[in-house]
């Protein structure tokens, strides 16, 4: 299995979702990633819907290197609250 | 993918009010994500049916494609997906999961 690193999945994310602010590290060995996601684009979409978003930035990434993504998501405005 | 692995998970998760695609079994979870959801459906209350997806590569596979969701556990009420780990977690820490999960929940 060929391992990924974090700030390919970074880029990724923000070639999908341009406006998007990407924190992302490993926790766990090189294939356990912990990510938050801040874009505008995620106001008034469902946490489900949001977290697809995500996942159809990492494409393959996500069945592949990626064997765990712990993951959340916010709105700039959910970001300061 | 066969047609017939899809069929088959849509009659069980429109036939199981709560039902949880899972690593393991409640008792014995296999994966530490799919037994942080069971804790938090224990803490609710809920009776929850279960699939293992280890005893079924097809199942494994073909609940990723049902849900379009990439990821192991998932979690259905009333036919529709909710979430993963995360989503759950955070729907219990905001007290949305305890809304959607009161209609099941043991007196």
């Amino acid at each position: 299995m060929n391992s990924v690193n974090p700030e390919t999945l970074k880029s990724l994310v923000c070639s999908h979702i341009s406006d998007a602010e990407v924190e992302v590290h490993c926790y766990s060995g090189d294939d356990h990633f912990e990510m938050t996601v801040v874009s505008a684009s995620f106001a008034g979409k469902s946490r489900v819907m949001r977290h697809k978003m995500v996942y159809t930035a990492l494409g393959d990434h996500m069945r592949a290197a990626v064997h765990a993504l712990a993951l959340k998501t916010f709105t700039p405005q959910e970001a300061v609250a | 993918m066969s047609d017939s692995v899809q069929e088959q998970i849509a009659a069980v998760v429109n036939d199981n009010d709560v039902i949880l695609f899972m690593k393991g079994t409640p008792k014995m979870p296999q994966c530490g994500f799919s037994q942080r959801v069971c804790a938090i459906l224990n803490e609710h209350n809920v009776p929850f049916s279960a699939i293992n997806v280890l005893l079924d590569p097809s199942v494994r596979e073909g609940i990723k494609v049902f849900s379009d969701w990439p990821t192991i556990p998932q979690l259905y009420v009333k036919g529709e997906f909710v979430g993963g780990c995360d989503i759950i977690s955070e729907m219990h820490e905001d007290g949305e999961l305890a809304t959607v999960l009161s209609p099941f929940k043991t007196a």
